[in-house]
C-alpha cells in the first residue's frame, strides 16, 4: 500500500467503454440487483413514513447503495459487519430479507427486533450482521473488539466497520483505530463520507477534509476513492479485506459518496443547493450500473424481468409488514405499577 | 403578552440574555446555520454571528469539555446536546469535571454552564431519541437539574439558570415543545430555581410530575375528579434542588402521593422523592406512595403509549391510593 493517499479522481462524466467477460457481467447484474432492491425498499419505506406506518426517525441510504453492495461483495458470508443508524442497505446486502426489515420498521412483532428497535437497530445473527448503531461513533471500538475476538480464535474472519465522516470527530473513532492498530486487528474501517454530517458540510466540521489522513497517526494503511462504480468498490475494499484476512492488519478506507435524501425524513436539506443535488444524482452509481449492463449487452428483457421480480419481492414485504401483528404489551416487564399495590 | 410555544420561549430567553450579556454564547451540533434540529436556536446565528453561535462537529465530549474551559475563563456557554440520549460521551466531562470544579478548587473556580437538551418520549423515536436521564445527574452532587413544562416557565427558568452561579442541566420535554402554548412576557423575568408550582389544587391525592407528564397528570386528575377524588398536582419545574417544602406541605394535606415520571422506575427520581417523603412526612401518610413510571427496559420503538406513564396508567394509581 502506498503511503501517499491516492488523489481523489475527478468524477468521470461518462463511463469508459468496457467489454465485459460474461462472468463479470453476471456479477455486475447480481450487484445491480441488490442495489435496486435496496433502492426500492427504501422508496417504499419513505412512502410508509409519509403514511405514518413508520414513525420517528428514518435515515435513507438512497444514493449510497453501491458502498454497501460493493464492500459486502468482497466479504465471505460469515465476516462481520457493523454500521450506523443508516443501516437498511447494509442489512439487506448482508442477507436480511425485505420482509424482516420492513416489519421492523413498521414496528411489528415479525421484525428483526420484534418491532421494539425500529429502523436504526438492524441485527441479523444468521448473516453475521452485528447491528446498526444509533450513537455516532459508539460502535467503532466495539468493532475492534469483534476483530480482536476473530484474531483470538484464529477463525479467519474479517470485520467491516462503517461510519459517516461525522464520527471522525468523536472519541470512539480514535479509540477504535488506536487499539486496532496497536493490536494489529483484522478489520476494515470504512468511512462513508457523504459530505454532510446532518446539516454541517465537511468544510465546517473538519480541519483536514481528507479523512484517510487519520490513518497516518495510527500507522495503518489507508485508501480513498469516489464511489462511481460498484465493482471498483468491491475491488478496493477487497484489497483491504485481504490485508485484514491474510496479514491481520487494519485499514482505514474513505469512500466519497452522497446521500440524495435529507439526513432523515424530517430534514428538508436546505443547507445544500438544488444544483448540487442534481449534479450528484447524475452520477448515481445505481443508474451507472444499469447503463453499463445495457451497454455491455446484458439485455433489456433480462433486466426488466429482474426488476419485476424485485418489485414483487418489495410488494410482498410491504404486505407482510402491513399484516403482521404488533408486539404484545406483555413484553414490557411488569416492574412498574400494574394494579392495586401490585408487588 | 405574545403567545408562544416552548421552542419560541426558549429561543426568546437565549436571545434576550445574549443581547444583555456578551459572555453568553451558544454551541452545539447544527445550532447555528440550521438553527437546531428542533429549531430552538433559529435566528441566533444571524443576529450574533459565528463567534457566539458555534456550530460544532459531532463531539459531545468536546462540546462540554470546551464549554467547561470557556466557563473557567469567565464565559457563560449554553451548549446544546441534540438529544439527551447523546449526552453520554460527555458524561465523564459532566460528572468528573463540571460537577466537581467548585469543590475541587476550594471554591476558587466555578464552571458555570447551562446544558440544554431535549428529553422524553412521545415522538416514536425509539431507544435513542426518547430517554429521560435526569436521575443520573440528580445523583451527581454539584449539578442543578431543571425541566419546565410550559413556555412561561421555560423562559423564566432558563434565564434563572443562565444567571445561577452553578452548572445547570436544562431538560426540555420535546413531546410538548410545540404543543404547550401560553402567554410569555416580553423582556426580563425569571422563575426562581428550586420552586415547585401547584398546578391544580386538591385535597385527596398529591400527584407529582414534571415536563410532558404534567399534562398526563392533569388529565388523570380531571378524570379522578369525576369520581370524587380531588388531586393536587405539583409541577416540580426544578428537579434538583427539589422543593421538598412544597411536597411536604401538600402531603400533609392529602396523606397520599403518586409520583409520575417517564424514566424507568428503578432508581428513577421517583425513588428519591418517595424516600424523602418517607423521611419528612411519614406520619402524615395514609397510604403507601406510588410510582407510575417507565418500565425497566430500554425505551421501545413500538408500544410507546404503553411504556409512557400516560393518564390511563396514572388514573388507576390515583383511585387506588385514594381508596387505600
Ligand atoms: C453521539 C451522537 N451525537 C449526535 C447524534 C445525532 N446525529 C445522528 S447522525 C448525526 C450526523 C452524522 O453524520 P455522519 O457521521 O456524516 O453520517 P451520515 O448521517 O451522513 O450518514 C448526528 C449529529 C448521535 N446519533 N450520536
Amino acid at each position: 500500500m502506498d503511503q501517499e493517499p491516492r488523489a481523489v479522481p475527478e468524477a468521470r462524466e461518462s463511463l469508459p467503454p468496457l467489454t465485459q467477460p460474461s462472468g463479470q457481467l453476471d456479477k455486475l447484474a447480481g450487484l445491480y440487483r441488490q442495489m435496486f432492491l435496496i433502492r426500492r425498499v427504501e422508496e417504499e419505506c419513505a412512502r410508509a413514513y409519509a403514511e405514518g406506518k413508520i414513525g420517528g426517525f428514518l435515515h435513507l441510504y438512497i444514493g449510497q447503495e453501491a458502498v454497501a453492495v460493493g464492500a459486502l461483495a468482497a466479504l465471505r458470508h460469515d465476516d462481520y459487519v457493523m454500521t450506523t443508524y443508516r443501516d437498511h442497505g447494509m442489512a439487506l446486502a448482508k442477507g436480511m430479507s425485505a420482509r424482516t426489515l420492513m416489519a421492523e420498521l413498521w414496528g411489528k412483532q415479525t421484525g428483526c427486533s420484534q418491532g421494539l428497535g425500529g429502523s436504526m437497530h438492524l441485527f441479523d445473527a444468521k448473516n453475521s450482521m452485528l447491528g446498526g448503531y444509533g450513537i455516532v461513533g459508539g460502535h467503532i471500538p466495539l468493532a475492534a473488539g469483534v476483530a480482536f475476538a476473530s484474531k483470538y480464535r484464529a477463525d479467519g474472519k474479517v470485520t467491516l466497520c462503517f461510519f459517516g465522516e461525522g464520527a471522525v470527530s468523536i472519541g470512539g473513532f480514535h479509540e477504535g483505530l488506536s487499539l486496532a492498530a496497536l493490536w494489529k486487528l483484522p478489520i476494515v474501517f470504512i468511512c462513508e463520507n457523504n459530505e454532510y454530517s446532518m446539516g454541517t458540510p465537511l468544510s465546517r466540521s473538519m480541519s483536514v477534509e481528507d479523512v484517510s489522513m487519520k490513518a497516518l497517526g495510527y500507522g495503518i494503511d489507508r485508501d480513498r476513492f469516489f464511489v462511481d462504480d460498484v465493482l471498483e468498490v468491491e475491488k478496493r475494499i477487497g484489497e483491504a479485506v485481504q490485508r485484514a484476512r491474510e496479514l491481520s492488519l487494519p485499514t482505514l478506507v474513505e469512500v466519497r459518496t452522497y446521500r440524495f435524501r435529507g439526513h432523515s425524513m424530517s430534514d428538508p436539506a436546505k443547507y445544500r443547493t438544488k444544483d448540487e443535488l442534481e449534479l450528484q444524482k447524475k452520477k448515481d452509481p445505481l443508474a451507472r450500473a444499469r447503463q453499463k449492463l445495457v451497454a455491455d449487452g446484458y439485455g433489456d428483457a433480462r433486466l426488466e424481468q429482474m426488476e419485476k421480480e424485485i418489485e414483487a419481492e418489495v410488494a410482498d414485504a410491504v404486505k407482510f409488514a402491513d399484516e403482521s401483528p404488533e408486539p404484545d404489551a406483555s413484553i414490557l416487564e411488569a416492574t412498574t405499577y400494574v394494579g392495586p399495590f401490585a408487588s | 403578552m405574545p403567545e408562544m410555544n416552548m421552542v419560541g420561549a426558549i429561543n426568546d430567553a437565549l436571545r434576550h440574555e445574549m443581547r444583555k450579556d456578551p459572555r453568553v454564547l451558544v454551541m452545539g451540533e447544527d445550532v447555528g446555520k440550521v438553527g437546531g434540529v428542533f429549531r430552538v436556536t433559529q435566528g441566533l446565528f444571524e443576529e450574533f454571528g459565528e463567534d457566539r453561535v458555534i456550530d460544532t462537529p459531532l463531539s459531545e465530549g468536546g462540546i462540554i469539555g470546551t464549554a467547561i474551559g470557556m466557563a473557567l475563563y469567565g464565559l457563560v456557554p449554553v451548549p446544546e446536546i441534540q438529544f439527551a440520549d447523546f449526552i453520554y460521551p460527555a458524561f465523564d466531562q459532566i460528572v468528573s469535571e463540571l460537577a466537581k470544579m467548585r469543590y475541587r478548587s476550594g471554591g476558587e473556580y466555578a464552571s458555570k454552564i447551562v446544558i440544554r437538551s431535549p428529553v422524553g418520549g412521545g415522538i416514536r423515536g425509539g431507544h435513542y431519541h426518547s430517554q429521560s436521564p435526569e436521575a443520573l445527574f440528580i445523583h451527581t452532587a454539584g449539578l442543578k437539574v431543571v425541566c419546565p413544562s410550559n413556555p412561561y416557565d421555560a423562559k423564566g427558568l432558563l434565564l434563572a439558570s443562565i444567571r445561577d452561579p452553578d452548572p445547570v442541566l436544562f431538560f426540555e420535554p420535546k413531546r410538548v415543545y410545540r404543543a404547550a402554548k401560553g402567554d410569555v412576557p416580553e423582556g426580563d423575568y425569571t422563575v426562581e430555581l428550586g420552586k415547585a408550582a401547584v398546578t391544580r389544587p386538591g385535597k385527596h391525592v398529591t400527584v407529582i410530575a414534571w415536563g410532558a407528564m404534567l399534562y398526563e397528570a392533569l388529565a388523570a386528575a380531571d378524570e379522578a375528579a369525576k369520581q370524587g377524588v380531588e388531586c393536587e398536582v405539583l409541577d416540580l419545574r426544578t428537579l434538583w434542588p427539589v422543593d421538598i417544602d412544597a411536597i411536604v406541605a401538600s402531603v400533609k394535606k392529602t396523606g397520599r402521593v403518586v409520583v409520575v415520571h417517564e424514566a424507568p422506575k428503578t432508581c428513577g427520581f421517583g425513588a428519591e422523592l418517595v424516600a424523602l417523603i418517607n423521611e419528612k412526612a411519614f406520619v402524615h401518610l395514609e397510604a403507601p406512595p406510588i410510582r407510575v413510571a417507565g418500565f425497566d427496559t430500554p425505551f421501545p420503538y413500538s408500544l410507546e403509549m404503553e411504556y409512557l406513564p400516560l393518564a390511563h396508567r396514572i388514573l388507576p394509581a390515583v383511585l387506588d391510593t385514594a381508596r387505600f
